[in-house]
């Protein structure tokens, strides 16, 4: 699956991507400001599946799922299942997103978000632990609008030899 | 956008295959989870996730470490003599207590030897510190730097200097998470000081504020009254301060009070915590009262956890792992 790849993006890039990802899930930010802590892990496996779902595609968002789930400390398992399944969906459309418009991105880029916080919602209503706060959505859109930024960084950062 | 993706074959991914990995890794995932929270089974491989998140944790919190401890280098030397007369002040007072203390606690202990009733007083502790990362904001969790390899185990407590903390429902092999009383999941058994009527404190995913939704119209509790650990469900400790109810809530409709109240502990203030042990089982009588404290564990402070056993009563529907393996080394020193 992923001869001829290693020259574009280098593992080591693709590892220290996943743990800077996940360290942001965790850095300690101040009280309010961290309802709006944007999903860099979601962002960055839908930027993997977008645009070289060859190297990485669902079995990426799988394993950062499974580790992101081991940071937070939550059921294991939940963001593994909501990862790969955005996962899948990016990388069925991929074509038809990878033409669009950076907004255009930023449009569906927030549909897929909001179905990786609406699963994990689901997962925990029927885990038995609801969170029925309001303010767990404000990340969707945050972490939208964070998108062309996001994905014009790893852009830069994939071409730089 | 696609500049660097110069692969030669077929753009179109294969829609069978694609499709199936979906579906493997989906059921994997759901397994995990089933796992996970029917079973607890998972715990080898969540402890090795813990292990390797653990370094990262804690580079992520050293910015925040750094910055409290150049505020810290930085305080004003005025301000630091004042907190030094004060302390001093405060340990004299402390050590004339504790001597009273002293006495009285063996008393107390030869007295219920006597009658065979458990003593259940925190005979050992731990200083753990927060690890100050961000879990989940809207769940009251902290993780600690202590773990199995320093005894904690599921289910322990933690308390700080003013009341209680929470418990532990996660011990990895370095680190520990811990559950604060605010938090929606936790309850834990109190009773009013004043009266002793004993209740529920139930968290509300607020750090200042409790709730205690199951005493009747008639309960005598006003604002202002101690709340104090009833010891019931064998997690907590009897007697210690859990919190102050600040509003009391008397709607002639409604069969129940809604009462508040506020945590005495700084739940979210704290930069470190104690986890204790305490004594469950019956006292054996003590013969020798004066014996040095053995060979105990690197950091406990006092000796002997003679036998814990955590009986779980909140969250609900746990149930913790076997107590620490630490030697019955000395007696609890005077």
């Amino acid at each position: 699956m992923m001869r001829g790849q290693r020259n574009v993006f280098g593992w080591g890039r693709v590892v220290l991507l996943t743990v800077v990802a996940l360290a942001a899930a965790v850095v300690p930010l101040p009280r309010g400001v961290d309802l709006f802590r944007p999903d860099l892990v979601a962002l960055t496996v839908l930027w993997f599946c977008l645009l070289s779902p060859r190297l990485l595609g669902l079995t990426y968002g799988w394993c950062a799922g499974l580790a992101l789930d081991g940071f937070k400390g939550v059921l294991l398992g939940q963001h593994a299942l909501t990862l790969t399944v955005i996962a899948y969906v990016a990388c069925k459309f991929r074509l038809q997103v990878r033409a669009f418009p950076p907004w255009q991105q930023s449009v569906v880029v927030l549909c897929l978000l909001w179905l990786n916080e609406f699963l994990l919602f689901w997962i925990d209503g029927v885990a038995g632990h609801p969170v029925t706060d309001w303010r767990r959505w404000l990340s969707v859109p945050v972490g939208a609008a964070l998108w062309p930024l996001v994905s014009g960084i790893y852009a830069r950062f994939a071409s730089r030899r | 956008m696609a500049s660097h993706d110069p692969d030669p074959r077929p753009l179109l991914l294969g829609g069978p295959a694609l499709g199936l990995r979906l579906i493997v890794l989906a059921g994997m995932a759901a397994g995990l989870m089933v796992a996970d929270h029917r079973e607890h089974h998972l715990s080898a491989i969540r402890d090795g996730i813990a292990s390797l998140a653990y370094p990262i944790q804690v580079a992520v919190q050293a910015p925040v470490q750094a910055w409290a401890a150049m505020r810290e280098s930085f305080a004003r030397k005025s301000r630091v003599e004042a907190e030094n007369v004060k302390l001093a002040a405060d340990n004299l007072v402390l050590r004339l207590k504790l001597m009273r203390f002293d006495a009285l606690e063996q008393e107390n202990r030869r007295l219920r030897a006597v009658r065979e009733s458990s003593s259940r007083v925190v005979q050992r502790s731990l200083v753990a510190e927060i690890v100050r990362v961000d879990l989940d904001p809207f769940r009251q969790r902290v993780l600690v730097n202590k773990g199995t390899r320093d005894g904690v185990f599921r289910g322990q407590a933690a308390i700080d200097a003013a009341g209680i903390f929470g418990q532990v429902t996660r011990a990895g092999p370095f680190s520990a998470e811990i559950i604060l009383i605010s938090d929606p999941e936790h309850a834990i058994p109190v009773a009013v000081n004043r009266t002793g009527a004993r209740t529920i404190a139930l968290g509300t995913g607020r750090s200042g504020m409790l709730s205690l939704p199951y005493l009747p119209q008639n309960a005598d509790v006003i604002v202002g009254d101690l709340l104090v650990s009833s010891g019931l469900g064998g997690v907590y400790p009897p007697g210690y301060p859990v919190g102050k109810v600040t509003q009391v809530t008397r709607d002639p409709g409604q069969p129940l009070l809604a009462i508040e109240a506020e945590p005495l502990a700084g739940l979210d203030r704290d930069p470190e915590i104690l986890l204790v042990w305490f004594d469950n089982a019956v006292v054996e009588p003590e013969p020798e009262p004066e014996a040095q404290p053995g060979p105990a564990p690197p950091a406990a402070v006092e000796a002997k956890p003679a036998e814990p056993r955590p009986v779980e009563a909140s969250p609900a529907g746990r149930s913790p792992e076997a107590a620490p393996e630490t030697p019955p080394a000395a007696e609890p020193p005077p």
